[in-house]
C-alpha cells in the first residue's frame, strides 16, 4: 500500500470569480479509500470531475499512475483508468442494463464481445442485478440503477474509482444496499475517492478523511481522528450541524 | 333519408377521390421529405451559442407559427406572380409553403430533443473514456432521433391535415375532387354533399389514423 497512483500538485479550479478549489495537493496511494467530506459547496465534487478531467484546472497538475492528465492528449486513455459514478446514475436510457455495461468496453477498449459480455454478466450477478440485464434503466429502482452504474464502471477495469455522491438522490432504504456495494469494493482494495455525506458509512469505509472547506483541504486525518478529535472548529461544527441535523429527522418521523 | 351516398359510386368518383388524396399525401410526403434535413439543420444551428444565428432562426420560427397557412399561400401563389412575374404552379407553391412551414417546426422539435439531453449524458460518456464523436454517434444521436421520431410523424398528420387549404389556390386535391363531383350531381342527388364530404372525412381519417398510432407506440416503446 505504499505505490503512490494519483497525485494532485497545486490544483486551482475557478468558475469566473468563484474559486472552487484552491492551491489542493493530495497524494493517492494504491488501494486507499479516500472519503471527501464538507459542507455542499466546499469543491468536494468539483474536486472528482478535476481527477476525471471533466473540468478544466486553472492551475497546477493532476498526475495518474506517473503521467499528467493532460485536457488534449491522452484524456480519454487515462479516463479508461479513472471508473467514475455519478449521483444521478447517468445510465443510457436507449440501452439495456447490458448494453449499458459493455458499450465502453466494446467501442473505447475494443475489446471481444464475448469476454465482455461475460464479464458484464458476471458484475451483473456480483450486483445482484442478473435478472435485470435486459431491462430499461426507466424499469429499474433508483438503487438498481446505481449498481447499475457501479458495474458500468467496474467494466471498464478501472484503478481508481471516483463516486460522486452516490447515495444522495436515492431513497433511505436503498442507500444501503448501494453503500454495501461500495464497502464490499472497498475490502477487494479498490483504490477509491468518495464523496458523501453519509457520515456512519465514511467512517466505516474510509483509511483517510478529507475535510474540505472553501476549496482548501482544512483537516486530514484516519476517521478516527477526524470524527472524534476533529482539530479545527470549523470540522467541529460541520460534524455538529449533522449530529443536529440526525436528531431533527428523529423528531419528525 | 338519402344521405347521398350513391354518388360515390357512380362513374370513377371513388376513383377521383382517391386520386385526390393521392395528391394531397404526395404535397405532404415531399415537403416532410424536404422539410426533415432542413430541420435538423436549423435546430442545429439554433443550439449554437451565436446570439444573432439564435435570433434570426427564433424568428423566422414564431413568424411561420404565427402567419395562417392560408395567408402563406396566398402570398407564394397570387403574390409571387404579380410582383415578380414568376409563374408558379399551384402545386409547386404548396410545396414550398408546407416545406417552410415544416422546417420551422421541424427545427424546433430538433432543438428540443438536442437541449433535452442532459449535460450528464455527456459527462458519463467521456467519463467512460469516449471520444466526442462516439459520444455523439452512441450516445447523444440515437437518443435524439428516437424522441424526434414520433414527433415528426405528428407533423406529418398535421401536413396531411392542412393540405385542404391548398383547395383555395386551385391545386385538384381531396376537397376540389368533392366539389367537383357535387356540382356534377346537383340535379340527379341533391344530397351528395353528404355522402361525398363523409368520405371525405372518413379518407382523411383512414390516412392519418395509422400514422398517429405509429406515432403513439414508437413514443411508448422509446420512452
Amino acid at each position: 500500500m505504499t505505490e503512490e497512483i494519483l497525485k494532485l500538485e497545486h490544483v486551482s479550479k475557478k468558475f469566473h470569480d468563484l474559486t472552487v478549489l484552491e492551491d489542493l495537493n493530495l497524494s493517492v496511494k494504491r488501494g486507499e479509500v479516500i472519503v471527501v467530506v464538507g459542507t455542499s459547496g466546499c469543491g468536494k465534487s468539483t474536486l472528482l470531475r478535476c481527477i476525471n478531467g471533466l473540468e478544466k484546472l486553472q492551475a497546477g497538475r493532476i498526475i495518474f499512475e506517473g503521467e499528467n492528465i493532460d485536457y488534449d492528449k491522452n484524456l480519454s486513455r487515462l479516463r479508461q483508468k479513472i471508473g467514475m459514478v455519478f449521483q444521478s446514475y447517468e445510465l443510457f436510457p436507449h440501452k439495456t442494463v447490458l448494453e449499458n455495461i459493455t458499450l465502453a468496453p466494446l467501442v473505447v477498449q475494443k475489446r471481444d464481445k464475448k469476454e465482455v459480455v461475460r464479464e458484464a454478466k458476471e458484475l451483473l450477478k456480483k450486483m445482484g442485478l442478473e435478472q435485470k440485464a435486459d431491462s430499461y434503466p426507466r424499469e429499474l429502482s433508483g438503487g438498481q440503477k446505481q449498481r447499475a452504474a457501479i458495474a458500468r464502471a467496474l467494466c471498464m477495469h478501472p484503478d481508481v474509482l471516483l463516486f460522486d455522491e452516490v447515495t444522495a438522490a436515492l431513497d433511505p432504504e436503498m442507500v444501503h444496499e448501494v453503500l454495501e456495494v461500495i464497502l464490499n469494493l472497498a475490502n477487494q482494495g479498490r483504490t477509491m475517492l468518495i464523496v458523501t455525506h453519509e457520515m456512519q458509512f465514511a467512517r466505516a469505509v474510509a483509511d483517510r478523511i478529507l475535510f474540505l472547506e472553501d476549496g482548501r483541504i482544512l483537516e486530514e486525518g484516519s476517521p478516527e481522528e477526524f470524527f472524534e478529535h476533529p482539530k479545527t472548529e470549523r470540522a467541529k461544527q460541520f460534524l455538529q450541524k449533522f449530529q443536529y441535523e440526525k436528531r431533527k429527522s428523529l423528531v419528525t418521523t | 333519408m338519402d344521405l347521398g351516398l350513391e354518388v360515390l359510386f357512380k362513374g370513377r368518383n371513388l376513383i377521383r377521390l382517391l386520386g385526390g388524396l393521392g395528391m394531397a399525401l404526395k404535397i405532404s410526403l415531399i415537403a416532410v421529405l424536404i422539410s426533415i434535413p432542413l430541420g435538423i439543420l436549423m435546430g442545429s444551428f439554433m443550439t449554437v451559442k451565436n446570439r444573432v444565428v439564435t435570433l434570426i432562426l427564433r424568428f423566422y420560427l414564431e413568424f411561420i407559427r404565427i402567419m395562417p397557412q392560408l395567408v402563406l399561400l396566398f402570398l407564394v401563389f397570387f403574390g409571387t406572380t404579380r410582383a415578380f412575374g414568376l409563374n408558379v404552379s399551384g402545386e409547386a407553391a404548396s410545396i414550398f409553403v408546407f416545406a417552410l412551414w415544416g422546417t420551422a417546426e421541424m427545427g424546433d422539435l430538433v432543438r428540443g430533443a438536442l437541449q433535452g439531453i442532459a449535460a450528464h449524458q455527456y459527462e458519463s460518456a467521456y467519463a467512460l473514456g469516449m471520444t466526442k464523436a462516439q459520444t455523439y454517434f452512441y450516445i447523444v444521436f440515437p437518443q435524439t432521433v428516437r424522441r424526434l421520431i414520433p414527433l415528426s410523424i405528428n407533423l406529418i398528420t398535421r401536413m396531411i391535415k392542412t393540405t385542404s387549404l391548398i383547395v383555395m389556390i386551385g391545386v385538384v386535391e381531396v376537397l376540389k375532387v368533392a366539389q367537383q363531383i357535387i356540382e356534377a350531381n346537383r340535379t340527379a342527388s341533391p344530397n351528395a354533399a353528404f355522402g361525398v364530404y363523409l368520405f371525405v372525412l372518413l379518407m382523411y381519417f383512414a390516412a392519418c389514423f395509422p400514422i398517429s398510432r405509429l406515432a403513439g407506440y414508437l413514443e411508448k416503446k422509446w420512452r
